[in-house]
């Protein structure tokens, strides 16, 4: 068989990160290839490269694509030839019919007058192909997320596709709806088309792949012919992981002292759907001085754990204690969880953190603006103290604490983020994923305040997706899968694979 | 990715003129404009924009409007528009008339029972936006249609008045001279002379305050320029008000609450917290801040403000009408837009709003005086606020 798809040392950087490094990846015509690595590896950043989302000319290396030099300026230019991406967060518009959906953009048109009868016929015998049994008038937003799965691959199919890329599409689908879509996928290869299949279900990949390519931090670690002989889940996970993990962390000494902070039986509810439970029964605690790490995958309920404790700021049916110091403490707001000495540090700053057009000044007093101001009058020049105490500090490089915060480097807006809660003096804070887009250096300058915070006997939670981070900053690891931790590990008996298999395994 | 990780601007402060007046246009850019605005219908009016009595009329066909600015300026830096403020203020200068006039109330419970029920109002509406996350284009588009049809109700589509001498002083009393002279009146002028002090005395205190703390402040020739127009404009101002009537009770209402709201929102906390609740609202929740409450409270005080302004409204014409008020609500928007204020909130100054609203009030009055027709007045006061706009977009973007 020849190669279908050949990539070329690919090489694309962002500014002070190289989020793909020589990576080479070569699919064969008709074959299932699995990508899998780690979140950040930079599978997802080189199917961008692949379908012209990063354009020709953005990125070093080459792609050969069906023999011939290929040069994508675009998702119409990747389409056009047959490559089609599904992306994780599916891209249909919920009120529209199957049949808009499957064909928008590309409408069975004449002078930009739909024939709704072709329209029809043709989503018929797409849905037909897919095995999804829906009239092609109902609306995308009446069918559950592993029906809208299969519209998105009759969406593709419309389109002549002659490589398919799946981005993690088993990620939300019950156990019935995954295997159903995975025979799909082998019944569209009996067909010859070509698939690319992303996913950290190392079951599932198992069962389809013909050739498995693993990446880690941005460089392809190995591929591994699956074909008929059995991979070991092992194997995969060991590539996934094994790196040299010294010297990225700082080093860190363990003091920790008695319970500071305890949850206890932590439910919630999403906040629409009333039956589905997104936190239950989780139950953890921080000591003095130490950091606890909460691993998981996206989606597993970190972010949303984090929310809920802070002032219940997600989620509904909110049930559970929690204890500071041995007592009950009141978070059913924000402003009582900050008053109780807790912090959350989000994991979109931009969204949620900062106040862009804000100088550095005033972001870092807005959490504790009683403490520059008396009966309600700010005293400015001791905000600009406080300001510049946090950029001596914190080392935020900026010619002035007046700067506009949207002026600044991803690291530096975090350090801004950070001040802001040290500024409120809190027991606990809670990092949600703190070293996210942000470069080398910078991260191990948040791993140096994270460490220092513990050494003044604060307790850290740590929530990220990144596990050697985990590993190389925690005392103490929880693993979080579906809603629920499933383990709990010292840092010492702590391993990636471990972690990993506590993960995929359940 | 790309976003996330943009450039760091490491290099030193610009300290030369240029540099700052870049940076610095939108302050200056509006205060010219203002005095090219007014240079320019001085000599195209032969004189007559700048005669005493006209400065007199200026102020009080514009206090309205600058009163309710203040409060929209503050519901628009909270992220939010108010449509209704023009029907509000008709509506509650209807219900004045009615009870005054019809009812017999007295002068003062009724000035009390009307302020309190445009709070009510503002509430109700305020209610909506805050706590049901209810659009407020639409709460207020509906509060004006509702108000505009009641104050026809109300007044049964007559005109009702006239209004007590007592109630009449709102709008067109003076502040008589306490030293008697009363051409020149020297209290006017006295008070212009302090009022000139205090101005000169705070710039020069946040200055060594500034230096202190090595905050970046505007050079000192721009600072002694600026101010020395400042107070050379006051203190004509005033001079000519004085070789009037003196100084007109609503500009001394109109001065008070701008000083007021300009010291809440820049000084105190809740104004910090409401610009960061029109940055970002999501941010400022997750800091703590009572963001329904703090939208509540700005529309309430829409509303407070709205009222004042239909009272001084209604006694300034001495009467009610059931058209009172009709469209004004767009030129408070437009003068709080012209002041610089940011469509997309957390943006914008109680000082901006007021000299948009007196940019757009010298327009109107000298258009008027030189007889321009009411049709030219709409397109030109239109392109002025477009221009404004687009001025504030391209200057974003220039600094990137």
């Amino acid at each position: 068989m020849a190669a279908l798809l050949e990539m070329r040392e690919i090489t694309k950087t962002f500014p002070g990160v190289r989020a793909l490094d020589n990576v080479s990846f070569s699919v064969e015509e008709g074959e299932i290839h699995a990508l899998v690595g780690e979140n950040g590896a930079g599978k997802s950043t080189l199917m961008k490269v692949l379908s012209g989302i990063y354009p020709s000319g953005d990125y070093e290396g080459e792609i050969h694509y069906d023999g011939a030099l290929a040069a994508f300026y675009g998702i119409k230019d990747s389409e056009s030839r047959g490559i089609i991406i599904i992306h994780q967060e599916l891209a249909l518009v919920p009120l529209l019919s199957i049949a808009e959906n499957i064909f928008l953009g590309n409408e069975r048109a004449r002078a930009g007058v739909i024939n709704w009868h072709e329209s029809f016929r043709r989503t018929e015998e797409l849905l037909r192909k897919v095995g999804l049994k829906e009239a092609p008038a109902t609306k995308v937003d009446k069918l559950g997320v592993g029906k809208q799965q299969l519209v998105e691959i009759a969406k593709a199919l419309s389109k002549e596709v002659r490589l398919l890329i799946l981005d993690e599409p088993t990620a939300a689908l019950s156990e019935s709806d995954s295997q159903a879509l995975l025979d799909l996928i082998l019944e569209l290869k009996a067909q010859g088309v070509t698939s690319i299949i992303i996913s950290h279900k190392l079951n599932e990949v198992r069962r389809i792949a013909d050739t498995i390519t693993v990446l880690r931090d941005g460089a392809t670690v190995s591929t591994i012919d699956a074909g008929g002989q059995a991979v070991t889940e092992d194997r995969i996970v060991r590539d996934m992981v094994g790196r040299d993990m010294a010297h990225r962390y700082p080093e860190r000494k363990r003091n920790t002292g008695e319970v500071l902070f305890e949850v206890t039986d932590w439910n919630v509810t999403h906040p629409e759907h009333s039956d589905r439970k997104v936190v239950h029964g989780v139950s953890f605690n921080v000591r003095k001085g130490e950091v606890v790490g909460i691993a998981g995958l996206m989606g597993a309920g970190r972010t949303e754990l984090a929310m809920s404790l802070f002032g219940q700021s997600y989620g509904r049916n909110i049930t559970g204690e929690v204890k500071l110091g041995g007592k009950v403490i009141d978070v059913s707001t924000v402003a009582a969880a900050i008053r109780n000495g807790i912090a959350y540090v989000t994991e979109d700053r931009k969204e949620l953190g900062l106040i862009l057009e804000e100088p550095i000044s005033r972001n870092i007093t807005l959490a504790n603006l009683g403490a520059v101001s008396q009966s309600g009058v700010l005293k400015r020049s001791e905000e600009t103290q406080v300001a510049e105490k946090y950029r001596k500090a914190m080392n935020i490089r900026t010619p002035s604490v007046f700067q506009r915060v949207m002026n600044l480097s991803g690291g530096n807006q975090q350090k801004v983020v950070l001040s802001k809660w040290l500024f409120t003096d809190p027991q606990v804070l809670i990092l949600d994923e703190p070293t996210r887009g942000i470069d080398v250096g910078a991260k191990f300058e948040i791993y140096n305040i994270i460490n220092d915070l513990s050494r003044e006997g604060r307790g850290v939670v740590m929530i990220s997706s990144e596990m050697p981070e985990l590993l190389g900053m925690c005392d103490r690891i929880y693993v979080m899968n579906e809603g629920a931790f499933v383990g709990e590990m010292n840092a010492e008996d702590a391993s990636q694979e471990r972690i990993m298999s506590l993960i995929v395994t359940e | 990715m790309s976003e996330t990780v943009t450039q760091d601007q490491t290099q030193a402060p610009e300290h030369s003129l240029a540099a700052y007046l870049i940076t610095h246009m939108r302050e200056y850019g509006l205060l010219f404009a203002l005095i090219t605005i007014m240079v320019f219908f001085q000599i195209v009016t032969g004189g007559t924009l700048m005669k005493p009595v006209n400065i007199t009329n200026l102020f009080l066909q514009n206090s309205y409007i600058i009163i309710m600015a203040l409060g929209m300026l503050i519901v628009i830096v909270g992220g939010n528009i108010d449509l209704s403020v023009g029907s509000v203020m008709g509506f509650v200068g209807a219900l004045a008339a009615v009870m005054i006039v019809n009812w017999d109330w007295p002068v003062f419970p009724t000035i009390l029972a009307c302020l309190f029920c445009g709070t009510v109002i503002g509430a109700a509406q305020g209610y909506w936006v805050a706590y049901w996350k209810i659009p407020s284009f639409i709460v207020t588009l509906a509060g004006m249609l509702v108000f505009r049809g009641a104050s026809l109700w109300l007044l049964e589509g007559q005109s009702v008045g006239p209004f007590p001498r007592s109630f009449q002083k709102l709008s067109t009393g003076f502040i008589p001279d306490i030293f008697g002279v009363e051409r020149p009146n020297v209290t006017a002028l006295a008070a212009g002379a302090i009022i000139v002090a205090v101005i000169i005395y705070l710039g020069l205190a946040k200055r060594s305050r500034n230096r202190a703390y090595g905050i970046e402040d505007e050079p000192v020739a721009f600072f002694a320029v600026r101010n020395l127009i400042v107070a050379g404009a006051l203190m004509f101002l005033v001079y000519s008000l004085s070789t009037f009537r003196g100084l007109p009770n609503v500009l001394i209402t109109m001065g008070i609450l701008t000083i007021i709201y300009a010291f809440i929102t820049e000084q105190t906390t809740l104004g910090r917290r409401i610009y960061a609740l029109g940055g970002n609202a999501k941010a400022a929740k997750l800091s703590g801040i009572p963001t329904e409450r703090l939208t509540f409270l700005t529309f309430v005080n829409m509303g407070f403000l709205a009222a004042l302004a239909g009272l001084i409204f209604a006694a300034r014409l001495n009467t009610a009408t059931p058209k009172a008020g009709f469209a004004l609500e767009l030129d408070v928007i437009a003068a709080v837009f012209i002041g610089g204020a940011s469509m997309s909130g957390g943006v914008g100054k109680i000082l901006g709003a007021v000299v948009g609203a007196f940019i757009m009030g010298v327009m109107n009055n000298g258009m008027s005086i030189m007889g321009v027709g009411i049709d030219y007045q709409q397109v030109i006061k239109g392109l002025v606020l477009l221009a404004a706009v687009i001025f504030d977009v391209y200057n974003k973007q220039k600094q990137g």
